[in-house]
């Protein structure tokens, strides 16, 4: 049996498997089918300062191997998660990394500040800035679209967290080069990246004649973005390993349902693999993925899943 | 949160044509211990490898616990989609993956009270288990059911056994009093004296049942349908605004504080048009300037 075991930025993991934000609220619920102490790390859903209604419904569409969604961020605000949900995942074990976000690059140092002077802050093996969302001081353009506005996040954060805990930024792949993205966060200070984040899409409903999702456009995930995600973290680990980018760990997310599917991502460049939508199909799937990935590492004879990281950009044939 | 809730890969037993459904008998260990009438199961469809991947929910229509294999779970199900379409199609000794049950149970009156339950098309089948229980507590049972045409009514006849009185509308007239369930409501209430009623059905349906269930001196409880991802409180799609026991209105999941909720409570001024506004002075609204 491989040792699964991983490391990011200084964070030390029994495994590499973590929930996706937003795909498993605040653990409460997925706890009735899977200890979320077994998981690699419990990633919260996003937290902003205030408490958020979220946006209209329908606020989903099924499409093809995936989905469409407009939560809009609907959440308690960080002082009730601080006061409920923190505490109750450091009860049960879980290894925390908190999803923060804002409408201003102020706004995420605010969180940070408040997440941080939480008793139950022990527990956060990590934060994550979910820089795509809206910049509210940029028209509503998504902080990770502009390398200026993801730095600036990335900063405030970065000198939030304490030292020695790591912070990675969230990326989206809906932008032209997300290896200029990549660099600004981590040259702004982050420790690592997360990638990838949902692809924005539109389902028209075709008895209505309109747009099925009430906010219009929504975030598309599943296996359908799969491929997106491998191609972005295939990008910038190419990036990092020609030298034009500093080395760092990256989570990989995207369209994960399967161990093999996981494998795919680890053998782009990801040291640790995030599954969300398949959640909703499968509550066990984070378990039962863990579970495939020990048994492809065991298939490939690679004794520790550190050794399958990046393995696919050793094994190209030269042309 | 109230009972327990399993994930175990069922097997159909049964599939049967009731009218314009398909009645489930599902194999489904350790879910008719845990069910109470109300609740719900969330099916995967299309098997390991679907492009479907969003779970469907049905109400729990009954449940027997049995011993050797561990229990039944029936649903009632209307091809409608892909998903449902899939269901329908099944033949005994298919698997299908059961995570159940789900949300909360219609809540049981105290005192033997006289009830109305009021069921819109497949809305009935989560009915007769509640009428049963409800008997047993020594309540007056009556049921309206109600569908657009005859075929699409549910459990007419099982109605008739398990109530002191049934009443039937249908949009067309095909079968019972023309027009819709709450036209006749109103008279069922007054005439027995009810002081509660539970509904399941379409929105529309619910709201009308909620004013005149109120406009006759009711509590309505109703089960509504909700569009649903997860079914299990973890993707935030199933939201509505609901007003709580200190006045103020929140966007709630429905499928963890729901399906039931007292008719009174749903902000049903929210719902126009298939579309849910979140309520200005729901908790978390955006405000001028904010998101
Ligand atoms: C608590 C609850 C109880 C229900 N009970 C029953 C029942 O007893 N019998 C029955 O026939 N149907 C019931 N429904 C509706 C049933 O879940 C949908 O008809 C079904 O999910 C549609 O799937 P589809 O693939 O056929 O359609 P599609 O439109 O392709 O479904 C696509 C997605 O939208 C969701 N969806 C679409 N319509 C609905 C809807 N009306 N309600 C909820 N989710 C929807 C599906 O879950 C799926 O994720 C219930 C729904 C809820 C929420
Ligand atoms: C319903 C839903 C809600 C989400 N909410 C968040 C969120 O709050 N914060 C965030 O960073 N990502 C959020 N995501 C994106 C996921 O974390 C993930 O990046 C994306 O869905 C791709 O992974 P998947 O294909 O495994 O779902 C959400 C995704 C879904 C489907
Ligand atoms: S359906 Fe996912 S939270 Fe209710």
């Amino acid at each position: 049996m491989a040792d699964m075991s991983t490391t990011l930025a200084g964070a030390a993991l029994p495994n590499p498997v973590m929930t996706a934000s937003g795909c498993a609220a605040n653990g409460q619920e997925l706890h009735r089918f899977l200890p979320v102490s077994e998981l690699g790390a419990f990633v919260t859903k996003t937290v902003m300062r205030d408490p958020r209604s979220g946006r209209p419904t329908p606020r989903m569409a099924e499409t093809a191997s995936g989905m469409l969604n407009s939560i809009g961020l609907q959440g308690p605000g960080i002082d009730a998660f601080c006061a409920k949900d923190l505490p109750w995942l450091a009860e049960q074990g879980a290894r925390v990394l908190v999803s923060v976000a804002g409408t201003t690059a102020e706004e995420f140092g605010e969180v940070v500040q408040r997440l941080v002077a939480s008793p139950a802050w022990e527990c956060v093996i990590g934060v994550e800035a979910n820089i795509s969302c809206p910049n509210v001081a940029n028209r509503g353009l998504v902080f990770a679209c502009d390398p200026g506005s993801s730095e600036r996040v990335v900063q405030i954060v970065r000198t939030r967290v304490p030292e020695g805990v790591p912070v990675f930024a969230k990326l989206t792949p809906d932008v032209t080069d997300i290896v200029a993205i990549a660099d600004a966060a981590l040259g702004a200070g982050a420790d690592g990246l997360t990638m990838i984040n949902t692809l924005l899409g539109i389902v028209i409903d075709t008895d209505l004649l309109r747009p099925q999702l009430a906010g219009v456009t929504g975030g598309l995930s599943g296996p359908a973005v799969r491929p997106v995600a491998v191609r972005a973290i295939w990008q910038v680990v190419a990036a990092m390993r020609a030298g034009t980018l500093p080395v760092a760990p990256v989570i990989g997310v995207g369209g994960v349902r399967t161990g093999a599917d996981a494998l795919e991502l680890v053998a782009a460049g990801a040291s640790a693999v995030q599954v969300g939508t398949a959640t909703f199909n499968d509550p066990d799937a984070p378990r039962r993925v863990l579970t495939e990935l020990e048994a492809e590492l065991d298939r490939h004879g690679l004794a520790r899943f550190a050794d399958a990281v990046g393995i696919a950009h050793e094994r190209m044939v030269r042309l | 949160m109230s009972s327990g809730v399993v994930q175990v890969a069922g097997e159909v037993v049964a599939n049967r044509r009731v009218g314009a459904y398909q009645q489930l008998t599902l194999l489904a260990p350790g879910v008719a211990g845990l069910a109470r009438p109300g609740q719900f199961v969330a099916l995967a469809v299309g098997g390991p490898t679907s492009a479907n991947l969003l779970r469907r929910c049905f109400s729990i229509h009954r449940v027997e616990e049995a011993g050797s294999d561990g229990g039944t779970v029936d649903v009632v199900v209307a091809a409608h989609g892909p998903g449902t379409r899939w269901l329908t199609a099944l033949g005994p000794h298919d698997a299908v993956d059961v995570v159940a049950p789900l949300g909360q149970p219609f809540p049981l009156p105290a005192e033997p009270v006289a009830c109305v339950l009021v069921g819109g098309g497949y809305g009935s089948a989560p009915l007769f288990w509640l009428a049963e229980a409800l008997r047993e507590r020594g309540c007056h049972v009556e049921m309206v059911l109600g569908a657009a045409s005859a075929d699409r009514l549910y459990g007419v006849a099982h109605a008739r056994d398990v109530a002191d009185g049934v009443s039937v509308t249908t949009d067309d007239g095909s079968a019972g009093t023309r027009g819709r369930v709450s036209d006749v409501l109103g008279e069922v209430v007054e005439r027995t004296s009810s002081v509660v009623v539970y509904a399941c059905g379409p929105m529309a349906m619910l709201r009308a049942v909620t004013e005149v269930s109120a406009a006759y001196g009711a509590v309505a409880h109703v089960a509504v349908e909700e569009s649903m991802a997860c079914g299990i409180g973890v993707c935030m799609t199933c939201v509505m605004p609901v007003t709580g026991d200190d006045g103020v209105t929140r966007m709630v999941r429905s499928c963890v504080e729901g399906p039931v909720f007292r008719g009174d409570r749903v902000r049903w001024d929210a719902f126009d048009g298939g579309v849910c506004r979140v309520p200005d002075d729901a908790v978390g609204a955006p405000r001028a300037g904010g998101h």
